[in-house]
């Protein structure tokens, strides 16, 4: 029993440091949803993660890269292998020099990255009022409360307070730290028409494209998730019959025996 | 050191044997051969669970060296090769990065176990020390190896961090330089760290193994503190400690397991998910939680040490809060020397006991100080907690050995044991 | 020390047999084998290596008589687009008279037996023999030569001439279409 209360003692203790180690930035605090891939069973909305790559090839990825997804990720999305390469034919990269050494593009395939909108990050500050649109491959993990902040972000513009003054160019996010953010409201109602008929409300958009941000910056999720359920359930059972193993073979000792003089 | 003599029936074995005593010492160590006390209790569990911390750390770690790049251009994408492409990279990766923390978690227990029970008197104070440089050499591979990801705090913790030498005076500056291998944080930064970080854990092990040479020689500590004097105060470790270990590693498995599968990143910090900016700093830099009460000690320094009401400065406040941070830690070789009880164990030390406590809250409160921002109560707060951490080594133990008034002790563990029985 | 062993060892023997030990030591046996294929199988080409194990090429754009090299798993591959003439050339031989025993038929697909497709590297030494190149010389047999060491092969792809031990290997492909043939 000792034991326990010292283990419940030892988890409280890495719950406060964790806890002192995220010191909270000044923006108001993310609301809170409920995500279908949190929690030990959590797996990914694969519907909703459909729609929300909808969501970002329509409107995010006009600013927003994806450097560290690659076509065929969307294998576990649902898309066969020919969709997979239609989508990614929808795309051009850079393809090998010409004979003459000159540049040339191709059709993008599977193993190839989702193309920046911007050759580099001056050119996406040039044509962004001098921010730099983060790349989203790893956004929700980049965030504290990663998931809630983006949905809070994107459905939490609002009218700036009186007495806050915004410059031109700049949007009021309650959300975002300092509370002038240079991306204007992203998604608003009807801006995309969802393939499966789904209404785009900004709420569905937003939560939609946070399942797809979601598989994209931790495609590993799921598989984590049930090993994880395995190995904890091996665990337990070992562990238990490890405890019966050591009762019985301490129960002499703690009868008193002495071991090297007692028959 | 008496060896408990192993003669293997197995022909080839016996060979071996003669000409190399391995299972000897293995028998000797750790098995049937070796005679502990009786009544080691869980928290005496600690410190092969630190050593399972070090394998685990070891074999993930020369792992992720397989496909890990050290090169500022290419390193935060080789890690996210290894968590995306690389086939179980990412239950690696997060093992890895988990495993650091409950390295520290077994290693931090470890050490307050010594605390509460006088594990660092004579006739273990080499043990002990032994046990303090293998911290320190700890904390150096854990702080390299948080850079290699090349993420923002990794960019910014090892510039904050390489930045307290410049505090020593005269040489200071040519020593970051030196660190550096040029004049910021940079690739070859980057690649000394890499190689760094893939040595230092050897040296670890092999300081781990005189760890261990040196507990034999001085036997196991107990609870109860007093020494081992028959036979029936004892049973052989092989099967009575092996099995409680096991068990043990199965309790400290589920929980590790619990963080790798289930929340790989609630002990890091988001901002290592953004690649590293030289151009721009975080909101805030916030070391690993088990930095966090040594980097509060370092950062409640904020005043000159000089003769009040001059402009005479002995010691600035820079190199006065680097100077403290290093102390509180070396401050526990001399632990054994500083501690005047001629009694071990704070079982039979009541004052002692509650002062044992304070320095636990003490440290609690310097880790929370350490994840702030210092504004306002906070930095009062960290120097109240450091003045009180030194106090504890440098005051309050030499004199309480003194003064206080203890426990009878038990006339030896068998006794003791069958009273509570 | 002896005697105390002695004590230790009988009794263990007896409680070691006791199922409950048997068990846990199993479980724990057990539990470290499987832990340990995570470790050995990160060393397998991970999904990024994979995905580069194939590659499609479009065929429509090389003319009758010419070939090209494409890269696959990093290695070379001659695609060669043969005349009528070279398919019977290399069709004429009798095979009983190659160093290599192998008819044209066996080396291409049936059907589309224009297209020759071959791993260029020479099974001699490992050199990339000359001859997809317009302008290259092709040796003695028309096909290719090896500068390294004098290895000549013809339009099969097979050896005819030089120390080169084997033929041409033929990689696996596939038609898609008729313009698009995938490697692997």
């Amino acid at each position: 029993m000792k034991m326990i209360k010292n283990i419940a003692l030892a988890a409280a203790a890495v719950a406060a440091f964790a806890v002192g180690a995220n010191a909270a930035g000044a923006a108001k605090h993310p609301e809170k949803v409920d995500w279908q891939f949190e929690g030990v069973f959590g797996t990914f909305d694969v519907e909703s993660a459909q729609r929300g790559w909808q969501v970002y090839r329509e409107v995010c990825s006009a600013c927003h890269g994806l450097k560290y997804f690659r076509f065929r990720n969307l294998d576990k999305l649902g898309y066969d292998e020919d969709m997979i390469k239609a989508f990614a034919a929808e795309y051009t990269v850079a393809g090998e020099p010409d004979d003459f050494g000159d540049p040339t593009e191709r059709n993008a395939l599977p193993q190839d990255a989702f193309p920046n909108p911007f050759p580099n990050d001056n050119a996406a500050r040039a044509s962004n009022g001098g921010a730099l649109p983060p790349d989203l491959s790893l956004i929700t993990k980049a965030r504290h409360d990663g998931a809630n902040y983006l949905y809070s972000l994107m459905t939490g513009y609002e009218e700036a307070p009186i007495g806050v003054d915004i410059p031109a160019g700049k949007s009021y996010n309650p959300y975002f730290k300092g509370g002038q953010i240079s991306m204007a409201s992203p998604l608003s109602e009807g801006i995309i028409e969802y393939e499966d008929g789904t209404a785009a409300t900004q709420e569905q958009m937003a939560k939609d494209v946070v399942n797809f941000l979601m598989y994209v910056a931790e495609p590993s999720l799921q598989d984590r998730h049930s090993l994880g359920l395995n190995v904890f359930l091996f665990l337990l059972v070992l562990t238990i019959i490890l405890y019966f193993s050591m009762k019985k073979i301490w129960k002499p000792i703690k009868a008193g025996k002495n071991v090297y003089e007692d028959e | 050191m008496a060896l408990s003599e192993v003669k293997p029936n197995n022909k080839v074995l016996a060979w071996v044997e003669e000409r190399l005593p391995i299972l000897t010492v293995a028998n000797s160590v750790m098995g049937p051969g070796t005679p502990t006390p009786r009544n080691l209790n869980y928290w005496w569990n600690f410190g092969s669970l630190a050593a399972l911390c070090l394998i685990i750390q070891l074999v993930s770690g020369i792992v992720l060296a397989m496909h890990y790049t050290p090169h500022t251009g290419m390193a935060f994408d080789s890690v996210e090769r290894i968590m995306r492409d690389v086939n179980y990279g990412w239950l690696i990766r997060y093992m890895h990065a988990n495993g650091a923390s409950f390295f520290f978690i077994a290693v931090y227990t470890h050490i307050f176990r010594g605390f509460y029970y006088g594990s660092y008197k004579a006739p273990r104070e080499v043990l002990w020390m032994l046990g303090v440089v293998i911290f320190l050499l700890m904390m150096a591979t854990a702080f390299m190896g948080y850079v290699l990801p090349w993420g923002q705090m990794s960019f910014w913790g090892a510039t904050v961090i390489t930045n307290l030498f410049s505090a020593i005076p005269g040489v200071g500056e040519s020593i970051v330089t030196l660190l550096w291998g040029g004049f910021s944080v940079d690739n070859p930064t980057l690649n000394r760290f890499f190689s760094l970080h893939y040595l230092l854990p050897f040296v670890i092990a092999g300081v781990v193994v005189l760890h261990i040479w040196a507990k034999k020689i001085s036997d196991s500590g107990n609870p109860l503190g007093v020494e081992v004097k028959s036979n029936a105060d004892q049973i052989p470790f092989h099967p009575y400690y092996t099995v409680k270990d096991a068990f043990g590693v199965g309790v400290f498995l589920m929980v590790f397991a619990y963080f790798v599968f289930f929340a790989p990143n609630a002990l890091g910090h988001p901002d290592n998910y953004i690649p590293a900016e030289p151009l721009v700093t975080p909101d805030s830099i916030v070391p690993e939680w088990y930095f966090l009460p040594f980097y509060a000690i370092l950062r409640s320094i904020t005043f000159d040490l000089g003769i009040p009401g001059t402009d005479i400065v002995f010691i600035d406040a820079k190199l006065l809060g680097v100077l403290a941070m290093f102390a509180s830690i070396l401050v526990w070789l001399a632990l054994p020397w500083l501690d005047t009880s001629k009694v071990r164990s704070a079982k039979f030390r009541p004052t002692y006991r509650i002062f044992f406590w304070f320095l636990v809250a003490d440290m609690l409160l310097l880790t929370v100080v350490g994840g702030k921002k210092p504004e306002g109560i906070w930095p009062m707060l960290g120097l109240a907690g450091t003045i009180y951490y030194f106090a504890h080594f440098l005051v309050i133990l030499p004199l309480l050995g003194k003064k206080e008034k203890t426990l009878p002790l038990p006339e030896s563990i068998i006794s003791a044991v069958k009273k509570s029985a | 020390m002896s005697t105390v062993e002695d004590t230790i060892h009988g009794e263990e023997g007896a409680t070691r047999r006791d199922f409950l030990h048997i068990a846990a030591t199993g479980f724990g046996a057990v539990g470290a084998a499987v832990a340990v294929w995570p470790f050995i199988h990160q060393m397998n080409p991970a999904a990024d290596t994979l995905a580069l194990a194939s590659v499609e090429v479009d065929i429509s754009q090389i003319p009758v008589g010419e070939a090209v090299l494409v890269k696959w798993r990093g290695k070379p591959v001659f695609i060669r687009h043969r005349t009528a003439a070279e398919i019977a050339d290399a069709r004429a031989v009798d095979v009983a008279s190659l160093p290599d025993k192998q008819t044209d038929q066996e080396r291409v697909l049936e059907g589309k037996d224009e297209w020759l497709v071959l791993t260029g590297i020479c099974t001699h030494l490992g050199c990339v023999p000359l001859g997809t190149k317009s302008g290259d010389e092709k040796g003695e047999y028309g096909g290719w030569f090896c500068p390294c060491h004098g290895s000549h092969y013809d339009t099969s792809g097979r050896i005819r001439k030089g120390p080169a031990p084997r033929n041409l290997e033929v990689p696996e492909y596939a038609f898609l279409s008729d313009t698009v043939m995938r490697i692997g």
